[in-house]
This record gives structure tokens, sequence and C-alpha cells, in this order.
């Protein structure tokens, strides 16, 4: 800007000459909306009214103060631009010719006071203004919130949720109705009980710790189930949301309740729950209940504070049901299931129905099993007593099991109870009517008999049982004529056993089938092995058969299979069945001894002497052999001088019966070379037994047909 | 918004307020004590602020005249203030007076007396809201102040968003803003800075004071440029206040240094 000489020279400078000078000066002092060149345009008028002013003959104060008057209308508010104003203008026009005789100073003084009294109507009017837009403001804040209150207390008032308020010492404040319907208090009643009292016994542990924490300020908010005894003492269950309200500094101020009525939902739950853990015939717990009490008596027992558990099973129940019908059996259970429930729990114990007519008292904090006796007994008692149903009197009788935590080595509670199940089979078994207890060796013989029978089945398809071999003689040459199949079960454990311990368990579950199958073909390949390899050896091989397996149809053909299969001849297979299995006989099973025999199979009977053959009877059965009984050969043969001339005179006969209806008598068990000598005389045909020689491995077989070892104890000469 | 809508917030005027602190230093007289003396807090660590918000006022009006300039006559103001001298619709209904302005604060005192000022100008209007909300925002634009999201409309967001904290996701705001305007929309955006003057940032700490209108967070160069997301900056760019199309010849000193504490620009969405 070159502008200002121009001025100093020409006296009066032009309007535009100050409005540049004037502009820079107060642009930045105040924010107008104006952009700089609208500025100085602006300026520009203010600074022509101005010089008129100055250069006017009569000066009149109106034009400036207007012009300070714009000014602050631009929103030169701040007084910087003011202050500026003054200097640039003094600057500006003080050589002006008009501007000496205090023309310049009039008319500043004229323009500061326009400044001055436009700021301060503008200062006053904005203040007006933003305080009415305050008050405005706050009386719709106050509407709103009146509005938002009336809301809220409509909700407060009419919602169907019971709706407290209280404060952080648990004093109510306020109620709404739905809450004094649901307890039955009014609001003044309310406020005169701080909510501690609202307390219920079956407040869970935890509530009151919940709900101070929220007062404390350590939880925002808890949710809960929880019961209240209404005014009127009636229980009702309520789903409680309570919520902490703090004040704007984050202090716990209040609590807010809301309180759902779900006394029926609750109901409905607890019935489903008891339907659960009872059992719907007798009302009587169940199996589920009466395993969460076991457990947990279980977990709380030690040396001081035994459990014990009578297993009761009522005798023949099934008579029941079938004779009087299914009806009369649910009733006859629901009336024992009443009177065991009603005078056992009396003294405290649970009384749980199994299953069936299975039923189970849990004796806790009793010691000693003369307690769990007592129990047993009465229990007993409470069966025995007549039942009087649809005009029958009906009596029965009950077996009862009794086990004691710490009778078991393991203390899991299906253990006690598969003990406790077991003692009742013995009950049963020593005649029902009464109890027994448990006897850990009994049942741990029970628990490897049940373990061995389980394994069966897979140690058949292993291989794991074997057959040995024991030799028959003709006693006359002392010539070993045949073999009799003698099958052991080699453990993986090394151990073998005795076909006394597993025979009668197979026999049990059936396996003796696919078993004597087993050895009757392993057997007849043996034999054919032996005359392959020397055709001297056409040695008799006799297998034992168990009833079950003549039971089973099929046999015939399985025989013949094998037969076909080893190419073993029929007349050099024996089978043997034991007396008693003979003697229990149908007729169904003596066809298939028949359809054996006419194959050519000889058909003996081992053990005999043992049972009560009649004798009359052999004659119509497909037998080809006795086989007389170890003890009876014992008894009846032993050379003593005490020798029971009775037994003697029986062996004698049965030898001399069988002879006459053709059979041919082998002796078992021969021991001693004395009781060869006897049995020779009494006219026995073959003997076995560890005179000769005991059951061998078969490759033992083909040495002792040859070497005959037992010649060289040649029979007694007495 | 954590409170049910229904429930209003309150009117409390002994704490200060943005939009009055604003207007005191934009030389009003609309604030009280309290703004006053908050303001004046300010100053003592940061006296230069006074000019900045000039400058930033400055910004607003040049910002406003390009663009309708340009043909755009919708305006969204978000964070209006007390309106001083120099308001949006002033500015533009000069240029065509067919214009539309909403503007939208959540201070109830800055709205109310906004609302008796516009009395009688049925082209501009003041929604109490809070730019936070976007759908809401937006919706109440159209219904209530007519505007027509199906052409394009100028987002005002002058001086705003540093008192929009890193939580409400500021960028996110900026994105679903344009994402409901036409294409050839524009949004307007000034900023404090964080990497600027020291003395700047000092004021941030004034504001973080639990009596303090709204906490502030000033932002670095690079997170100012990343609230314009994929819109187009148009020229020059992201820069100072004063640099943002100055008007040539006249306008105020350009040469401002490189720490000046406050950055602008405008983003088209294409």
């Amino acid at each position: 800007m070159t502008a200002e000489p121009l001025v100093i020279l020409a006296g009066l400078p032009t309007p535009d000459q100050v409005a540049a000078a004037w502009t820079r000066a107060i642009a930045r002092t105040s924010y107008t909306s104006m952009s700089r060149r609208t500025l100085r345009a602006h300026l520009q008028v203010l600074a022509g009214t101005l010089l008129d002013a100055v250069a006017a003959d009569k000066f009149d104060p109106t034009d400036p103060y207007d012009v300070g008057v714009a000014l602050v209308a631009a929103h030169f508010t701040q007084v910087a631009a003011l202050q500026q104003t003054v200097i640039v203008l003094g600057e500006q026009l003080g050589n002006c010719p008009g501007a000496g005789g205090g023309r310049l100073t009039e008319m500043l003084g004229a323009l500061t006071a326009g400044y001055a009294r436009a700021l301060r109507d503008r200062t006053l009017a904005e203040q007006e203004r933003i305080s009415a837009a305050l008050f405005t403001a706050r009386v719709a804040a106050e509407q709103a919130r009146w509005n938002s209150e009336a809301r809220f207390a409509a909700v407060f008032a009419d919602s169907v949720i019971g709706i407290g308020v209280g404060d952080i010492n648990g004093t109510i404040l306020e109620v709404n109705r739905a809450l004094c319907e649901m307890l039955g208090y009014t609001t003044e009643e309310f406020r005169q009980h701080p909510i501690w009292e609202f307390i219920h016994p079956d407040d869970s542990p935890g509530v009151w710790d919940q709900v101070k924490a929220l007062l404390s300020g350590v939880a925002d908010n808890v949710r809960l189930e929880k019961a209240y005894y209404r005014k009127d003492r009636a229980e009702i269950w309520t789903h409680l949301v309570l919520s902490l309200v703090r004040d704007p500094q984050g202090q716990p101020r209040f609590v807010v309740a809301m309180v759902e009525n779900i006394t029926e939902r609750h109901r409905l739950q607890t019935r489903l729950a008891h339907q659960a853990l009872h059992d719907p015939l007798t009302g009587l717990p169940n199996r589920t209940l009466f395993f969460d009490r076991l457990d947990a008596a279980l977990a709380a027992a030690g040396p001081d504070q035994t459990v014990g558990v009578c297993y009761l099973d009522l005798d023949d129940f099934k008579a029941v049901n079938d004779t009087l019908g299914h009806d009369t059996g649910d009733a006859l259970l629901r009336a024992v299931a009443q009177r065991l429930g009603s005078e056992l729990a009396r003294d405290g114990h649970l009384v749980a129905r199994m299953g069936g007519d299975e039923f189970v008292v849990l004796v806790e904090h009793r010691n000693g099993i003369e307690h769990l006796e007592r129990v047993a007994q009465t229990a007993l008692d409470i069966v025995r007593r007549p039942v009087v149903l649809g005009g029958h009197q009906i009596v029965v009788s009950a077996s009862v099991g009794i086990v004691q935590h710490n009778d078991t080595i393991a203390s899991a509670a299906a253990e006690l109870m598969q003990a406790a199940d077991t003692t009742m089979y013995w009950a049963k078994a020593a005649g029902r009517d009464r109890y027994a207890l448990f006897d850990a060796a009994r049942h741990h013989g029970d628990v490897s008999r049940f373990a061995l029978s389980a394994r069966m089945p897979e140690a058949l398809a292993r291989g794991e049982f074997v057959v040995d071999y024991q030799p028959l003689v003709r006693l006359h040459d002392q010539q070993m004529i045949g073999v009799e199949a003698l099958v052991r079960w080699q453990l993986p454990t090394g151990e073998r056993l005795e076909p006394d311990r597993f025979i009668p368990l197979a026999e049990d579950t059936g396996l003796i089938v696919p078993l004597g199958r087993a050895v009757l073909a392993e057997a007849c390949r043996q034999a054919a092995q032996w005359r392959a390899t020397d055709p001297r050896m056409r040695l008799l091989m006799s297998v034992n058969l168990a009833a079950r397996q003549v039971r089973e149809p099929g046999l015939v053909a399985d025989v013949v299979q094998i037969l076909d299969d080893t190419g073993w001849p029929p007349e050099l297979l024996q089978l043997e069945l034991t007396e008693s299995e003979f003697m229990g006989t149908t007729e169904g099973s003596l066809a298939v001894l028949r359809d054996l025999a006419d194959i050519g199979i000889r058909i003996a009977i081992d053990d005999f002497g043992t049972g009560y053959s009649n004798l009359a009877y052999l004659r119509r059965l497909p037998v080809h052999a006795l086989k007389l009984a170890g003890p009876f050969i014992t008894r009846g043969t032993d050379g003593h001088d005490e020798t029971d001339d009775v037994d003697l005179e029986i062996v004698t006969t049965v030898v001399r019966l069988a002879h006459i209806l053709g059979l041919t008598v082998t002796a078992e068990a021969i021991e001693t070379s004395a009781q060869l000598t006897r049995l020779l005389r009494l006219g026995c045909d073959t003997g076995q037994g560890w005179h000769f020689a005991r059951a061998v491995p078969p490759e033992k077989i083909p040495s002792l047909v040859h070497a005959r070892p037992w010649s060289s104890n040649p029979p007694s000469t007495r | 918004m954590d409170r049910p809508s229904w429930v209003p917030s309150g009117v409390d005027v002994t704490r200060a307020s943005v939009a009055r602190v604003y207007d005191y230093y934009l030389g009003g007289s609309h604030n009280f004590a309290s703004d006053r003396a908050f303001a004046d807090e300010v100053l003592q660590v940061y006296p230069e602020l006074t000019s900045i918000c000039r400058d930033n006022r400055d910004y607003l009006r040049r910002a406003v005249l390009y663009l309708s300039a340009r043909g755009i006559d919708q305006f969204l103001d978000l964070g209006s203030g007390i309106p001083t001298a120099g308001n949006v619709h002033e500015i533009a209904q000069a240029v065509n007076p067919l214009t539309r302005v909403v503007y939208v604060d959540h201070d109830p005192v800055a709205v109310t007396h906004s609302r008796e000022l516009l009395n009688g100008n049925d082209r501009a209007m003041v929604m109490l809201d809070d730019l936070r909300e976007p759908g809401r925002v937006l919706r109440d634009a159209v219904v209530l102040g007519g505007l027509d999201l199906t052409r394009p409309v100028a987002v005002l967001l002058v001086s705003v968003l540093h008192f929009v904290g890193d939580e409400h996701g500021p960028a996110e705001l900026v994105a679903e803003y344009m994402a409901a305007t036409a294409p050839g929309s524009y949004v307007v955006l000034s900023h404090a800075r964080s990497d600027g003057q020291r003395d700047a940032a000092a004021s941030e700490q004034v504001y973080g004071r639990s009596r303090s209108p709204n906490p502030m967070r000033f932002r670095s160069r690079a997170e100012i440029e990343a609230l314009f997301g994929d819109l187009t900056v148009i020229d020059p760019g992201v820069v100072h206040l004063p640099q943002w199309r100055p008007e040539l010849g006249e306008d105020a000193d350009p040469a401002v240094g490189e720490d000046y504490p406050a950055l602008a620009g405008a983003g088209r969405r294409d």
C-alpha cells in the first residue's frame, strides 16, 4: 500500500484510502462474517460519511455516532476494534483541513458514543435472548421430564409386575399396587418393614449376600427366584430383579425391585421335579432319588458314620400277578410300599422302589450291623402281615440282603447296590422269607464266577479251552483201549482251570453247547490223527455230553458232521451222560440218544451210583456202558478189613446186572492196585484212574499205548 | 444410548457449554458466567484460540460459499452451536434463497436460541439431537427438515468431531452420514490437531477436566485425513484452516506456521 504519503500530501484522504488503512487495522480484532473485500467496501462507505462530517461547515454528531453503531452491527464487538478505529482515524484525518479546532475530537467522541451505546444494547439483547432461551429450554426440559415421569408413573402404577423402590438401608419407600396385591400388605405396611424382614426358609444361601452386594454397589443388578410369605402366611414364589440406582457421582442411592409372581410355574416345576424323583405307582422315592441320597450318604460316611442298605424283594411276586392279575399285583405293591414307607420312614430311613417288586431301605446315621438286622426284620414283619385285596387275603414274604458300606472294598454306590442285590439272592437261595448278611468272600466267589462266565465266549473264540486225555484200560490184559477226553481252560495268566470250575457256569449260560461241540470235534480230530500216524492206535474216544446239549436241536446233525469231517468211525465214539442227567431225560432227549445209538455211537452212563437209578429202567435206555462213580469204587472195593460188605454187594450186583443187560462196566477213579484186583474179580470190564494214568496232553498218549507203564504195577494178589 | 429416548436431558447452567464458550470466543454475549470462566481458563493456556475460532468461522463461510457456487442447496450442519454472526443459512441463502439448512445440536439452550432466531425462515430449522445417532438425525432431517437425500447435500462437521471420542467411531459416523447421501454430496470438516502447537494441546487438557462441557480428542493429521474414508478429498486437500481456498488478495494472512493447530478439508461422494 502506497496510499498513505499521498493522503498527507493531499490534505484530505479519499474514502478508499481511509478504508484501506481502517480495514487493515480492525479486520483481525473481531469476528465478522465478511470477507476482507466486503469489509473494505463496507468501511469505505463509513469513511465517506466521516470525511463528510469532518469537512462539513457545521458539525453534526449524528453521522459519526451512526458509524459507531454500524461497527457494532458489523459484529466488531471486541473493544480492540474501537481502539484501533480511533487510532487509525486520528492518523488518517488528523491533518484534514477541517480537523482542527476540536472537530476531529468531537467526531471521534460521537463515534465512540454510538459504538458504546450499540455494544451495550447488543450485549443486553444477546444476554436477554440467551436467558430467554435458557428459560424456554428449561421449561421444555421440565415438561419433558414431567411427561416422562407421568409415563413412568403410569408404568409404575398400572404394571402387572410388582415394583418397589427402597433405599440402600433396606427401607421400602414406594410400592405399586401389583406388589401390594401380590404380598397382601398396604403401602404403609411395606414402609414399616425393611426388606430384611422378607426372609423365607427356602431362600438359597447366597440370596442375601447378593442383595448386600447390590446395596453396597458391588453389583448393579441381581436376578433370583425367591419365595415370600404373604401377610396371610400363604407362600408365593417370585422371579425377582433388583436394580441399583446410583446418584450422579456414582454412589448407590436406591434399589428398584421388580417382582413377578411365578407361583404357578414354580408349583408345576416342583411337581415335575417330584415326578422325576418318585415312583408313580407307589409314590415312594425312585431309584434316581435313592442313588442321589446314597451318593450323598457315602460321601459323608466315615468310620463312625456307616451307611447301610437293606435290599428287599418280594418272594414269588410273579405268582400273584399270574394268578390274581396285574391290577391286584399293583395294589399289593402299593399296600406294601405304603406300609414300608410309613413305618420305616418314621425312623428316618429312606424307602425307595427300585422297580418291579424290589424295594430298598437306606439306613444312615446308625452304627452296627445289629441295627440293620433290626430294620430288615421289621421290613420282613411288615411284608408278612396279610393284605386284603378284592376279597382275597394275600400273604407274601420277602427276602432281604443287608450290606454296610464298609463291607465292600469299594464304596461306590453302584457296587454297594450290586452287593446288596447278590446278598438278597442268598436269602432267596437259603429259603426265602429271611434276610442274609453280606459276606465278602462269598461275594467275591460270585463275582469271580460271574467274571469267568462273562469271559468264556471270548476264551472259546481264542482257543483257550484245551483237551487232555485219560487212558481207558481193559482190566484183564491191561491194554489201553481208549481215552476219555477232558476239557481244561488254559487262562492267559497261565492258570489252568479244571472242568468243575467252569462247566457248571457254561451249563448255566448255555455256552456248554458250542463248547461241547468244540471239544467233540477236537477229540475226534485228535483220535483220527493218532490213527493216521499209527494204524494200531484204534482207540475208543469217550466224550462227555451235557444234558443241555442233548436238548439242543441239531446235536445229531452236529455229531454226524464232525464224524464226516474227521473220518472217525462212529463205533469208536462213546458219549457220556451222567446218571442224574439220564434220569432227567425227556422222551425227546431219549429219541436223540437213540438216534445217536442207531448211528453206531456208544452211549455211556457216567458217575453211575451217585443217583437213584431205577435199574429196571436201564433196559429201556439206549445205553452201552456204565461208568461206576469214584466214591462207589472207593467205598466198595477198598480191600480193608472194614470193607463195607453192603457196598461191595451193591457193586457186585450192579456189575452182574449190567452184564445181564449187555452193558460193559467201566470203573472210574482206580487209584490202587488193591482196587484194581477187587474190580477185576468183580468182573469190571474196563477202568481208568490214577493207578493207570492221569489225564495227559495228546502228545503223551501214543507212548502210553505202547509202554503201558501201569503193567509194572500188576494187580494185587489179594 | 443407554438411556431411553423419552428420558430428557437436563439443563444445567452451572456447567459450561461448548456452544456458548465458542460464542464467547467469537465476541458474542450469548453466554453465562460459567461459560466465560471456563473460556478464560482455556485462554490462559492458549491465548491464540480466539483467533483460531475466527479462522474456523471464516473457513465455514468460504466452504459454504464455495459449495453454494457449485449448486449445493442443502446443508446439514452438525454441532451448529449458538448462531452468531455469519450463520450457514445467512451465507447460503444470500447466494441462493431456496437453500435449505438443517442445524443439529445437542445443547437444548443453543437449540432453543437458534429456534428463536430462525423463526420465520421456512427454509432453515434446528433439531435437538446427538450427531452420534446418524440414523435418527438423518431420518428427522428428511421428515422434519425437508432435506432431499436423493439430491446432493453438504454435511458440515465444522470444529465438532474433536468432541467425539474414539469409542464413538468418528470415521464410521462420517461414513454413515455420507452413505445416506446422493453422489455429488460433500462433507465439510475441520478438526483440532494433536501434532500442532504445544499450547493448543494444553487446551485439550483443560477440556479433559471434570467440569468441562465436553472432553476433547485432538487428532493427528493422519487421523484427521482418515476421517474422510473413501471420499474424494477435493483441492487443496486437508490443509491448515486459513489455507483452505483463501479469498485472494486481501484475505487473512495465509502465512501460518507448519504447527498451525487445526486442519480442514472437504470430501466429495462420487
